[in-house]
């Protein structure tokens, strides 16, 4: 949020706690396509802009552990079937980070096709942005709300009744506009999708 | 120093034109109808590319390192189109420009002609840039604009919306009604075939009777001294063959080494902005041929600001572009505002990273954040130009500016920026913030919604609504869960995170 | 200072750290693009003959020089035409003989404005975006008379048709400097409602007689 926003000075001592906290660990699942992307677009040059051949290496090494969650199940774990069961009619909105920046395309899909129960319906103009954008949604509250209102138009013609995506942020936008208009579609998260069993569908309403 | 970009000196910020563009639902409309079209041809052309990937990446490296090389490749080119009969002027700013451009008519028209000066101009957004036209008037010289979208955004007293399709802001119907209010064809119908028949008989004896041309230039080659053209309607072919005098406005950036990498250009400009395998004409001319075309040729070569954006590498990007459009055509932004809320001629995704760059970043200091960073113009820009990396270091330049005044250091925006900073630090403050808001947010709840926050954050409520920061966070969650091991098939079952 | 010295000093200051000399590194850019084909000729001339097609240009295929000025004649029966303009020195066989030619004698833009038809040849094409290179002279004429009458004949022979751009474009380096325009395609526009209209101020009919 800072970086993009242009408050890049106010970005580095987050990279340095995000470095503090995550050095040790073996594997960093990040549940947010933005956030990955963020780490993996940016940490580098701000650590470079900020002259710190140690943070650059710090960086560096811990960047090839961090996988957005999707990633990790799919490419680290080679898992597609986590066993979930979700009997709901979903539609996938690709996020922007996670299509264009992160280029995960499949392995969501993959990963909803294996869930029991689940009926997938392709999104209509799925690429297109939802319009949130971080501080775009404020700063720019008219356009993002057109925005946004084009793609709840092509999520209702889904007639699904949950949308997912591999971020929170799109999902929270979607929902505060669907919600706003008095749809009953739901946004959940795709890890709660996966972490749904039988007798337990997960996502709140 | 005159730098001027259109008229955005005097354009209203982003939010503002936005809102007001978003008000017009049949400008919208034609935007959308237009923008879907050209962006579903152009996938299809790009499509049947299997080397595109590779077209994309040399396009990119030959114009870096022409950027690299700058004044190597200018003198190269002034020196062969000299010597091919060319001459050449140099421009620091738009002022410059427009008064070469004056005193070249003034030269080219008989003295004692009591006729207004009538010049014939082929679609040149860098004249727009100068906004030459103006300067042209004030002097008493009529320029004509001869693309068919030019002419109706200047027979309709309007401004250019698209950087490839300057009139696409308009539907047959608004386009008739200009075309019958300034040729005096009252029963004209708003077929476009008529539309264009019109257009077609109305230039056409301006072709013929007017002896000096303004043109913009695609590429301006090094090696060869030639310009080059790209066009479909045939008025480039006209404005560069028939009249005597001809003047080329040329940014110092449209140079390429050599007549070679036309083999990358040619391919990937037409497909990128009209997706057609290739556009109807491509003219190419070396300085002045006997017997053929126009014999006096000048080119005025621009800088009015882009030598500023040599000196930073990622700034330097910018100059890569080749006006393709399609980095507009793809944007969600551009597709709902249109060009105009841009307040400059430069719209869509590299307006927002041009225009401002161009000016010091004194005036478009909202277009920045007209993006959602959502990369869509970065993923079909033919010569790779990172732009939503270009918009975020655009962003640091102006909150850097910002926090050096009073009045940018108490901003709400920067206030709000520093404490997340600060809590986003530490888990301990992060855990309290979250606490303090769950009991904050109670005043503002209404059946378990936010709806009407205050401040910044209104800007969201406005439209959507948002959920209540829940009771219990993951973060919580986390560290109360059992210490299952997690397995793939038995699938831990302790209530999804909310 | 001048224009020129100011404008050349502020790149010059700008471009502090400067890569070696210009002509190695242009040499050095990577070009995986495709520069060449392995298309046979008859591959080549049926992807011409598509594009151009799809490009609302008419066919007409000749088997030898002897049989062009029968496809002129034939070409401009169909579009009802009677006057035939070509470049000085055009070769009179490839002329038929049943129709009036003027010869461009440097003539004027209102006389040329007046004619209908107009016969050149060409110096190269694309198969795979259906384009034909002019470089302006000789029996490739002068730019002006390509462009003023409504239909534009022009003579390709089998050999000049090129498979990909890049080899169309080395095969007319050499006449670089000349005037040369490319042509795919009668002159179109889509700026009204994005629809495309044939025909703006170039000719409005393309036909390419296909020579073996
Ligand atoms: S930035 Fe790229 S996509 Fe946009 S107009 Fe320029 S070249 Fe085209």
């Amino acid at each position: 949020m800072h970086y993009n926003t242009g408050y890049h000075g106010e970005a580095v001592p987050l990279v340095r706690r995000f470095v503090e906290l995550f050095r040790d660990a073996e594997t960093v699942c990040v549940p947010s396509a933005s956030c990955v992307a963020m780490m993996r677009e940016h940490y580098e040059l701000i650590a470079r802009n900020e002259d710190d051949p140690r943070l650059l290496a710090e960086v560096q090494a811990l960047l090839p552990r961090v996988f957005e969650f999707s990633e990790l199940l799919t490419k680290k774990l080679k898992v597609t079937d986590v066993g979930a069961h979700f009997p709901h009619s979903v539609t996938y909105h690709p996020s922007c980070h996670s299509l264009r920046m992160l280029n995960i395309r499949e392995e969501p899909l993959t990963l909803l096709r294996a869930v029991d129960g689940l009926n997938l319906i392709e999104l209509p103009n799925r690429e297109q942005c939802c319009g949130f954008g971080g501080t775009f949604a404020v700063k720019n509250m008219d356009v993002s709300t057109a925005m946004l209102a084009e793609k709840k138009a092509c999520v209702i013609e889904t007639k699904a009744d949950v949308v997912t995506s591999l971020d929170n942020s799109c999902l929270m936008n979607i929902w505060g506009g669907l919600h706003r208009d008095g749809s009953s579609v739901r946004t959940v998260h795709i890890a709660e999708i996966l972490n749904s069993v039988k007798g337990l569908a997960g996502g709140n309403a | 120093m005159s730098i001027r970009v259109g008229k955005a000196a005097k354009a209203p910020a982003f939010p503002i034109a936005a809102h007001k563009a978003l008000e017009n639902n049949q400008l919208r409309a034609n935007v959308r109808r237009a923008t879907t079209t050209i962006r579903n041809k152009r996938a299809l052309r790009v499509e049947e590319m299997p080397d595109w990937e590779s077209l994309r990446s040399a396009g990119a490296a030959i114009k870096q390192h022409t950027l690299a090389h700058l004044d190597h490749y200018l003198e190269e080119f002034v020196r062969n189109c000299e010597r091919a009969g060319g001459k050449v002027h140099w421009a620091r700013d738009a002022d410059e420009a427009n008064s070469i451009a004056i005193n070249l008519i003034r030269t080219y028209t008989p003295k004692d002609s009591t006729a207004p000066v009538e010049v014939i101009k082929v679609k040149t957004m860098t004249s727009d840039e100068i906004q030459m036209n103006h300067a042209l008037e004030r002097e008493g010289i009529v320029p004509i604009e001869t693309d068919l979208a030019d002419m109706i955004v200047q027979l309709g007293k309007d401004e250019p919306s698209h950087i490839v399709v300057p009139a696409l802001h308009k539907n047959r119907t608004e386009i008739r009604d200009i075309f019958r209010a300034s040729m005096a064809q009252p029963e004209l119908t708003d077929q476009p075939e008529d539309l264009t028949a019109a257009a077609r008989k109305y230039l056409r004896e301006r072709f013929l009777r007017t002896k000096i041309a303004v043109s913009g230039a695609n590429f301006a080659i090094a090696d060869t001294g030639s310009v080059c053209v790209v066009e479909s309607e045939g008025n480039g072919r006209m404005c560069l063959t028939l009249p005597e005098v001809l003047i080329t406005l040329v940014g110092i950036e449209k140079v390429i080494p050599s007549f070679g990498d036309l083999e990358v250009f040619l391919q990937t400009l037409p497909r990128s902005a009209t997706g057609e395998r290739m556009n109807p004409y491509n003219s190419l001319w070396t300085g002045v041929t006997p017997g053929d075309g126009p014999q006096h040729f000048h080119v005025i070569l621009l800088d009015n600001g882009r030598t500023k954006l040599l000196e930073d590498e990622m700034e330097r990007e910018t100059l890569q572009c080749i006006r393709c459009a399609a980095c507009l055509n793809a944007c969600p932004v551009y597709r709902e505002t249109g060009g105009h809320a841009y307040g400059s001629i430069y719209s869509g995704p590299i307006g927002a990273i041009l225009s401002p760059q161009l000016q010091s970043l004194e005036h478009s200091r909202s277009l920045p954040y007209a993006s959602t960073l959502c990369g869509a113009c970065y993923e079909v820009c033919p010569v790779k130009i990172n732009i939503p990396e270009v918009l975020i270091h655009l962003r640091g330049r102006v909150v850097r500016e910002d926090q050096k005044t009073l009045k940018g250091k108490l901003g709400v925006e920067n206030i709000a920026m520093q404490a997340a900073a600060t809590i986003f630090r530490s888990e301990r403050r992060y855990e309290a913030s979250q606490r303090l808001a769950r009991i904050g947010q109670l005043a503002f709840e209404r059946k378990g919604l936010l709806t009407n926050l205050p401040g910044m954050a209104g800007g969201w409520t406005a439209t959507r609504d948002l959920k209540p920061i829940p009771s219990h966070s993951f973060r919580d969650w986390w560290k109360s869960r059992n210490n299952t091991t997690w397995s793939p098939k038995s699938n831990m079952s302790q209530g999804g995170a909310n | 200072m001048t224009a020129r010295e100011e404008i050349l000093a502020r790149i010059q200051g700008a471009l502090h750290v400067r890569a070696s000399d210009p002509a190695n590194g242009h040499g050095k850019i990577e070009r995986t693009y495709t520069r060449t084909t392995s298309m046979n000729e008859h591959e080549t001339i049926e992807l011409f003959i598509d594009r151009l097609v799809d490009y609302d240009t008419e066919v007409i295929q000749v088997a030898s020089d002897s049989e062009i000025a029968g496809a002129v004649a034939q070409s401009m029966t169909k579009a009802q035409e009677t006057a035939l303009l070509a470049p000085a020195g055009f070769p009179q066989e490839w002329l038929p003989t049943s129709i009036a030619i003027t010869l461009d004698e440097n003539l004027s833009h209102v006389t040329l404005d007046a004619e209908k038809t107009v016969i050149t040849t060409c110096e190269a094409a694309v198969a795979s975006t259906g384009t034909i290179f002019l470089v302006h002279g000789g029996t490739q004429g002068r730019r002006v008379i390509t462009l003023l009458p409504d239909h534009h004949i022009c003579i390709v022979r089998r050999s000049q048709v090129y498979s990909v751009l890049p080899e169309a474009l080395a095969a007319v380096t050499a006449n670089a400097t000349k005037p040369i325009t490319t042509i795919s395609g009668p002159s179109a526009t889509s700026d009204i409602e994005m629809v495309r209209i044939r025909g703006v101020h170039g000719p409005r009919s393309l036909t390419v007689i296909l020579v073996s």
